[in-house]
């Protein structure tokens, strides 16, 4: 099994701890890791934003970086849903303009093999318990890409209860959004800054110490919105809990 | 009178201003979360509720698909019947019709059903024009009337009202209107209702002219279809002489068979109910029963335009059932006025713009309106994927392309101040395709990080003003494995 990680733009440079947890973890489930280094951005904020034409060319990349690999996994739900839900309508908007099916093709070669990281443990690997330690009150917000466009369900909170030292506690309105949305947050800063003092409010009334999300980008606003508030809930990736270990609680 | 769009301020700007409205925010957060409840119990009740929604989808698409045909079934069927059918392109061609036909009967007031149709043609501004009062006989409608205010919701005109608000405006309006609130209303529902039992009542009983839109048309027919909680439509469609119906093109269904499907999506989403209360159907007219004269304006206003987008379309599924704008994040933080249009919420960021086109900042602003969270979606009974429309007005705004007006195919050029992000995405997507130039500004980043400001210039500076920046860590993850791993799997 040839397993690639696409460790996404945002990760890579702001959240690099959430990349070698995720490093961390699947190689200690005995799956051997590769990082194409020529590997950038799956074109999202383009493609949301409305730049068509901008994100087509991230989708040949994409394609061409990932192309021998059995398996793409990605610790964002939201780059795997633009990778699933987008790609392919890119591929057929392409076609459709009478530009060829090479975009549909790539489309179509690189969907079925990218996971988001939850998907891969739970539906591939076939694991909930990965052995993992975390010590701290957790409460989980199920981001909107991984909720809706991927429908991730349960798989995320099967894995965090089986983590020992780990106290999971609900958190209130979970599936309403944080207010991030990518160039949302700056094209309507004010809507999206008082979604995410709701979902603070929200996440502080739980009592967690922490904050977990599958998508370092809602945590990114998420975690902007509780340091402004002098918060002590610090947002952390799925992936650093269940990478942390009695010997290192990363 | 409406604001028009060209001069009405941009989604942001707008939502800025409400989002500061403490009770507002407070009026909209208890009605969005008690209804989106209510809905979510209502629509479990249904075990087949997917195959129901699939089912409503595919009628509509169907039915938009030979939509000539069956507009056609219903001129024949309604004229048939004894109505008259009245074709009109745009607002004002509809206005012009329904002006003259009130006036035809010499009347200088009718009463009306509630309708999102009249609203979205401002209608009753311009019979104002012309001298002719609508009263407006929805409850809530009624509340906005005479608030001198604006609907700021799809189902619940007056949702961004409490029951204090509702009073003042009782006991100061209503006389100027007609009947004056009772002596001593207080702010209980009961008697709220009762006020307005009592000031309504005289206009049902001297209206000799009536106007409605309609929830849906019955191809086969010729019948239209009115669903309401209230019972005050029933009174409007059945006591004046004569009645006339704007509707627009998109609400026709081809037969009986597929109302049912409808009637059972409609209200579980809207009201959260299993039936609503009153359903009124009506057929041209019938001597001796009903207004003696009835007129159908089928308005287009921009919905040809929407049917010629493959992926835009969609839109014209809708069924205003309003569930969309209860599950809405953005909704309810900026309320419906931010929204500049009949339309608001999820819904309102897509039919609009693709209506009356995406040249007014604010008609280009809606499809910005959006966290692209997809709950909309996810509650729409017709699955109208408002997250992709919303994606493909963006890129009409910001990438132009060919569009449909006036039935007339078109090349819209890209929309005004985009200039700056347009440079930012193509850098991005340069970078992005050449990973030693990524790395490098990784780098740069990283070394800088001591200097980094907490508080960004230029469009940075509206995401400092609520939140903190994440720190730059001093290795990128890339950087980090090429350290460890060496060049290992670098494909």
């Amino acid at each position: 099994m040839r397993v690639a990680l696409f460790v996404t733009c945002v990760n890579d440079t702001l959240y690099p701890r959430t990349g070698q947890a995720v490093v961390t973890l699947l190689e200690r489930l005995g799956v051997e890791v590769d990082f194409p280094a020529a590997q950038s951005c799956c074109g999202q904020p383009q493609y949301n934003t409305g730049y068509r034409h901008e994100s087509e060319p991230l989708l040949r990349h994409y394609a061409e970086v990932f192309a021998g690999y059995d398996h793409i996994v990605t610790p964002s739900g939201s780059c795997v849903a633009m990778v699933r839900d987008n790609y392919p309508r890119l591929g057929a908007r392409a076609r459709a303009e009478g530009r060829g099916s090479a975009l549909a093709e790539a489309a179509a070669n690189v969907v079925p093999r990218t996971y988001e990281l939850t998907e891969f443990l739970v539906d591939v690997l076939g694991v909930t318990d990965v052995g993992a330690y975390y010590p701290h009150t957790v409460t989980y917000h199920p981001t909107c890409h991984g909720l809706r466009m991927l429908g991730l369900g349960d798989r995320p909170l099967a894995l965090l209860r089986q983590v020992r030292g780990l106290k999971l506690v609900e958190l209130a309105g979970a599936d309403e959004c944080c207010g991030f949305g990518g160039t949302f947050a700056v094209k309507n800063a004010a809507v999206s800054t008082a979604m995410g003092a709701d979902k603070a409010r929200a996440i502080e009334a739980t009592g967690a110490d922490v904050v977990c999300t599958v998508d370092n980008s809602c945590q990114t606003h998420i975690g902007g919105t509780l340091s402004r508030r002098g918060s002590a809930v610090r947002p952390v990736h799925l992936a650093e809990i269940l990478a942390s270990t009695e010997g290192r609680v990363l | 009178m409406p604001t028009p769009p060209g001069a009405a301020p941009a989604f942001p700007d707008a939502a800025e201003r409400s989002t500061r409205d403490t009770t507002l925010r407070n009026n909209l957060r208890r009605a969005t979360h008690t209804i989106r409840a209510k809905r979510a119990a209502a629509v479990a009740e249904l075990a087949d509720w997917g195959e129901l929604r699939a089912a409503g989808a595919a009628i509509k698409d169907h039915t938009l698909r030979h939509l000539d045909h069956y507009l056609e079934q219903v001129e024949a069927a309604v004229t048939a019947a004894g109505g008259q059918v009245h074709w009109a392109v745009d607002a004002a061609e509809a206005n012009a019709i329904v002006t003259r036909l009130v006036r035809e009967t010499g009347e200088r007031e009718v009463v009306k059903v509630k309708s999102m149709a009249t609203q979205e043609i401002g209608l009753n501004e311009a019979l104002a024009a012309a001298g002719i009062t609508a009263y407006e006989t929805d409850l809530a409608e009624l509340i906005v009337q005479l608030g001198h205010d604006l609907p700021s919701h799809i189902l619940v005109p007056a949702i961004h009202r409490n029951r204090a608000e509702i009073r003042d405006i009782f006991r100061t309006q209503m006389g100027r209107w007609g009947r004056p609130a009772p002596a001593g209303l207080t702010d209980e529902p009961a008697e709220l209702a009762e006020a307005a039992r009592l000031h309504l009542r005289e206009k049902f009983l001297s209206a000799k002219v009536a106007v409605s839109g309609a929830n849906f048309i019955v191809a086969e027919t010729g019948t239209l279809v009115v669903v309401e909680s209230e019972g005050n439509g029933r009174m409007c469609l059945t006591l004046p002489e004569t009645l006339i119906s704007v509707v627009g093109i998109e609400k026709v269904i081809p037969s009986w068979r597929d109302l049912e499907v409808f009637l059972q999506l409609l209200p579980r989403s809207s009201t959260a109910e299993r039936m609503n209360p009153y359903t009124s159907m009506w057929t041209g007219t019938t001597d001796g029963d009903g207004p003696a004269a009835f007129h159908l304006v089928l308005l287009d206003n921009g919905r040809t335009d929407a049917l010629a987008d493959q992926v835009g379309r969609q839109a014209l599924r809708c069924i205003r059932c309003s569930a969309c704008l209860n599950v809405c994040p953005v909704y309810e933080r900026a309320g419906g006025h931010a929204y500049g249009s009949a339309y608001p919420g999820p819904i309102g960021a897509i039919l609009t713009p693709q209506l009356r086109g995406t040249v007014s900042a604010l008609d280009a602003s809606l499809p910005y309106a959006s966290s692209l969270c997809g709950a909309c979606y996810e509650v729409c009974p017709v699955a109208i994927d408002i997250p992709e429309v919303l994606v493909r007005l963006r890129e009409r705004v910001v990438e132009g392309g060919p569009v449909t007006v006036r039935g007339t195919r078109a090349v819209i050029r890209p929309a005004r101040g985009h200039a700056a992000e347009r440079a930012a995405m193509r850098a991005a997507r340069w970078a992005f395709e050449h990973p030693r130039a990524l790395r490098a500004g990784q780098r740069l980043a990283s070394r800088t990080r001591a200097l980094h400001p907490r508080h960004l210039p230029g469009p940075g500076r509206a995401w400092t003003r609520g939140r903190d920046l994440p720190e730059v860590p001093a290795e990128s993850f890339r950087d980090w494995w090429q350290r460890t791993r060496g060049e290992r799997g670098t494909a």
